[in-house]
């Protein structure tokens, strides 16, 4: 209000005040410019969801390339690394980048988060993604929406250098065989996806122990079971009913097993016939109900999330769960120290076409490397990194966990009992693998299946009527012209 | 006012001004933008589609159902909200009888007036957490623990609350009330008592009981006040994303089987989940559109002669 009264209320000195009014009035209006112009600009860069994507390259971060150095990087530079802090933490990222700054002198931006979306989708929009990404959890970015926005850099380069370990192998070739598939999107790899995950049935070795039981090889010893469970006040089957992904991992596995490879495929492709007309889809899916009708699961389980379901399983009210081989880490903390938790394969149902070893195997928590990072070859060199012994073996010690590269733990590493049975599991399965790959292309459709075999759960609706649904599910993903350019053979 | 302050005026009322139309005005209209594109959210590339979004807007049927639990919230939460603060706040200022001398409260009201303000003070994200260990599915649940040691449920067969389609909507909306009676409660009661004490006493020297006084003169005088509750609640029921979204089933909530899906519960799917960003925006826009119809609906239907006192 300094102008104003100024210039009104103080006729008796006019001279001076004019003059000082005016100057006043002059900031006041040289404010008000300046707020006119600089508000508009600043958020309109930072406001504005598209704001203007820079291709500003990697060429300042490229050096020198090498028999040592494959990707030219360039000491001195940055690198942007973001980590999904979740089950398995963030620390093991962290050994990572203290190891990489003292080989390579580049220091790293370390960001351990769980809301992927909320701080990456923008700096993808803006053009300026970090390095390297652990794209991962349930605010993840699904890859096949990051893929054919053209944001993902094809790996090829990366497996295709020399091993650390042992230069004169391709990185490629010291994986576990299938374990990129996961990450494929059309024909190219675009995500690593960096941990090796056994799914299946878990239980309580100290439970099994106490009510003489063995690990059940078949559905109808599996029910038996759950019968003796039931007549003891234990639920049979826990799942983790508000995410109904997991009871979709005992549907589906079962489907595999007993229709075999092909059955997995007829769904992942698309098939006409995947669901509606599979007498394996329809088999798989009618022994889940059986455990439904029959009372096994364990009370309210349809409703809990996984930790709150996990943790009434770790108090034995109920004797199996499904889950992957995150669950140990996951649940370190509410197992008890003599549960002596144990990992089985889905039981096999009448005229299976795969033997009861066989389980869904395959990598998981995918690594990818934005196609506009700033700092091309150092990311390179990093993922080449994560596969060599020393970092897998770091990764197993401070997550808990294995990895996709094959040996890759050193023997001295002691595993949890849990863990330890999945390796063991998967050492049995050898080549009996399989591995869906419609989560990762068709986010749609997966929700739709998920979504009827809640109901189904909850016996909303029949065996026949999920059957329905989730073909009508495969069906519309069918029409998407996108869809066409995935296939697996 | 002279020439030059005009000018000053302006200058001030210009930042605000401008503000408002960067940070609000125009983001909806990129959503307008971007709604007539298949934008899938993660780079800067795509192509002009019209009006097909929109199309395929009205025929996607959980789209539509999803409007129509909107519009189940905005008939239910506003009504039963509103109703219970008005009875609350009037037991608690008006209410009272029996002791000689003119109006007041019934007994304890001072403390209940506080004891009804605790859940505002809880943000969302609590609420949903404490409401999950309400609702939750087994024995541990509060009601169902309740109800079972009442020997009303069997330990075998809780009622799974959040996952039936009949109750979920009603479990939500009971959130939704329990959080906003408090305050509903104490805005009403700063009107009441704002409203002469003379009156009332009028009323009762006619002989006036409390039905009577609360519809003849406390109501009319407090239309204002339930106008601005009901237009702000409208608002809260077109939106119900954080509820929904955290306690209901499936990514993003909407379970089970989209009996609780809402507008934006749809549209952060499609949005974030299935990379269907343009055809999100286009319901951005609708529920922009929905939102300003009900309050501009509700402002007109609410309207009254004010009564000045």
């Amino acid at each position: 209000m300094g102008s104003t009264t100024a210039e009104n209320n103080e006729p008796e000195a006019p001279d001076t005040t004019t003059a000082e009014g005016v100057g006043r009035r002059d900031l006041i209006k040289r404010s008000a410019a300046l707020g006119l112009i600089t508000v508009p600009t600043m958020s309109f860069l930072s406001a504005c969801a598209s704001g203007g994507g820079d291709d500003d390259s990697s060429e300042d971060a490229q050096g020198e390339t090498s028999k040592s150095n494959p990707f030219g990087v360039k000491k001195g530079s940055k690198l942007d690394v973001v980590i999904f802090k979740g089950g398995y933490g963030d620390a093991y990222a962290k050994a990572w980048e203290a190891a990489f700054q003292e080989k390579w002198g580049v220091t790293s931006t370390h960001t351990g988060t769980q809301e992927i979306t909320g701080k990456l989708q923008p700096r993808f929009n803006a053009g300026n993604p970090p390095d390297i990404v652990d794209d991962s959890g349930a605010q993840q970015i699904p890859i096949d929406v990051l893929y054919k926005n053209g944001q993902l850099l094809d790996l090829a380069a990366v497996l295709d250098a020399p091993s650390i370990d042992d230069p004169a192998k391709k990185v490629r070739d010291t994986l576990i065989p299938g374990t990129l598939d996961a990450g494929m999107q059309e024909d190219k790899v675009v995500a690593l996806n960096y941990i090796y995950t056994v799914w299946g049935l878990w239980y309580s070795g100290k439970l099994f122990k106490e009510n003489g039981w063995q690990e059940p090889k078949t559905w109808a010893d599996f029910l038996t079971i759950c019968k003796e469970a039931k007549a003891k006040g234990i639920g049979g089957l826990a799942h983790q009913g508000k995410y109904p992904y997991y009871i979709n991992v005992a549907i589906m596995d079962l489907i595999a097993k007993t229709g075999g490879l092909e059955a997995m495929k007829a769904i992942d492709n698309l098939d006409p016939k995947a669901f509606v007309g599979s007498d394996a889809a329809k088999a798989g899916v009618e022994a889940i109900y059986e455990v439904v009708e029959k009372g096994y699961l364990m009370p309210g389980t349809n409703g809990l999330t996984h930790t709150e379901s996990q943790t009434r399983w770790n108090q034995y009210k109920a004797v199996f769960i499904t889950s992957g081989s995150w669950l140990e880490n996951e649940q370190l903390k509410q197992t008890p120290a003599d549960f002596d938790m144990k990992f089985m394969p889905m039981p096999l149902l009448p005229d299976s076409a795969m033997p009861f070893e066989a389980i869904r195997a395959g990598s998981g928590e995918p690594f990818i490397i934005p196609s506009k990072a700033k700092n091309l070859p150092a990311a390179k060199e990093f993922m080449r990194m994560m596969l060599s012994k020393e970092w897998s073996t770091l990764f197993a010690k401070e997550a808990n966990s294995l990895t996709i590269l094959k040996d890759g733990v050193d023997p001295g590493v002691r595993l949890r009992p849990g863990t330890q049975s999945t390796v063991e599991a998967s050492k049995a399965a050898g080549d009996n693998t399989f591995r869906y790959l419609y989560t990762e292309w068709y986010s749609e459709m997966d929700t739709a299946i998920q979504n009827a075999s809640n109901e189904l759960m909850a016996k909303r609706i029949q065996p026949a009527e999920w059957l329905k649904r989730a073909q009508a599910a495969v069906d519309k993903q069918a029409k998407d012209p996108d869809s066409k350019k995935n296939h697996r053979d | 006012m002279r020439k030059g302050q005009y000018r000053f005026v302006a200058g001030f009322l210009f930042i605000p001004v401008a503000l408002y139309l960067i940070f609000v005005i125009w983001p909806y209209l990129q959503t307008f933008g971007y709604s007539l594109t298949d934008w899938k959210g993660q780079s800067q590339t795509f192509s002009f589609v019209g009006l097909d979004n929109y199309t395929a807007l009205f025929q996607d049927d959980i789209f539509l159902k999803a409007i129509w639990h909107n519009i189940l919230f905005l008939l239910f939460i506003p009504v039963i909200t509103i109703l219970l603060a008005l009875f609350f706040a009037f037991m608690l200022n008006a209410g009272g009888r029996g002791r000689a001398g003119g109006v007041s409260g019934v007994a304890g009201s001072g403390f209940y007036k506080i004891v009804y303000f605790f859940p505002q003070v809880l943000s969302l994200a609590i609420l949903a957490v404490l409401f999950g260990a309400v609702y939750r599915s087994d024995s541990g649940g509060m009601l169902n623990g309740f109800l079972m040691k009442l020997g009303l449920v069997e330990e075998s067969s809780p009622v799974e609350w959040l996952n039936e389609p009949n109750f979920v909507l009603w479990a939500l909306i009971a959130v939704v009330v329990w959080h906003g009676v408090g305050f509903y409660l104490v805005l009403f009661s700063a009107a009441m008592q704002a409203i002469p004490r003379d009156i009332y006493e009028a009323a009762l020297i006619d002989g006036a009981g409390r039905a009577h006084t609360f519809f003849r003169i406390t109501l009319p005088l407090l239309w204002d006040s339930v106008q601005t509750a009901w237009v702000y609640l409208g608002i809260a029921a077109m939106d119900m994303f954080i509820l929904v979204s955290t306690m209901t089933a499936g990514e993003y909530g909407g379970g089970p089987d989209h009996h609780s899906e809402v507008m934006a519960t749809v549209m952060m799917r499609n949005f974030l989940l299935y990379g269907r960003s343009g055809y999100a925006c286009a319901m951005g826009v609708v529920m922009l559109l929905l939102t300003l119809i009900v309050s501009v609906v509700m402002l007109r239907a609410t309207r009254r002669e004010r009564i000045e006192f």
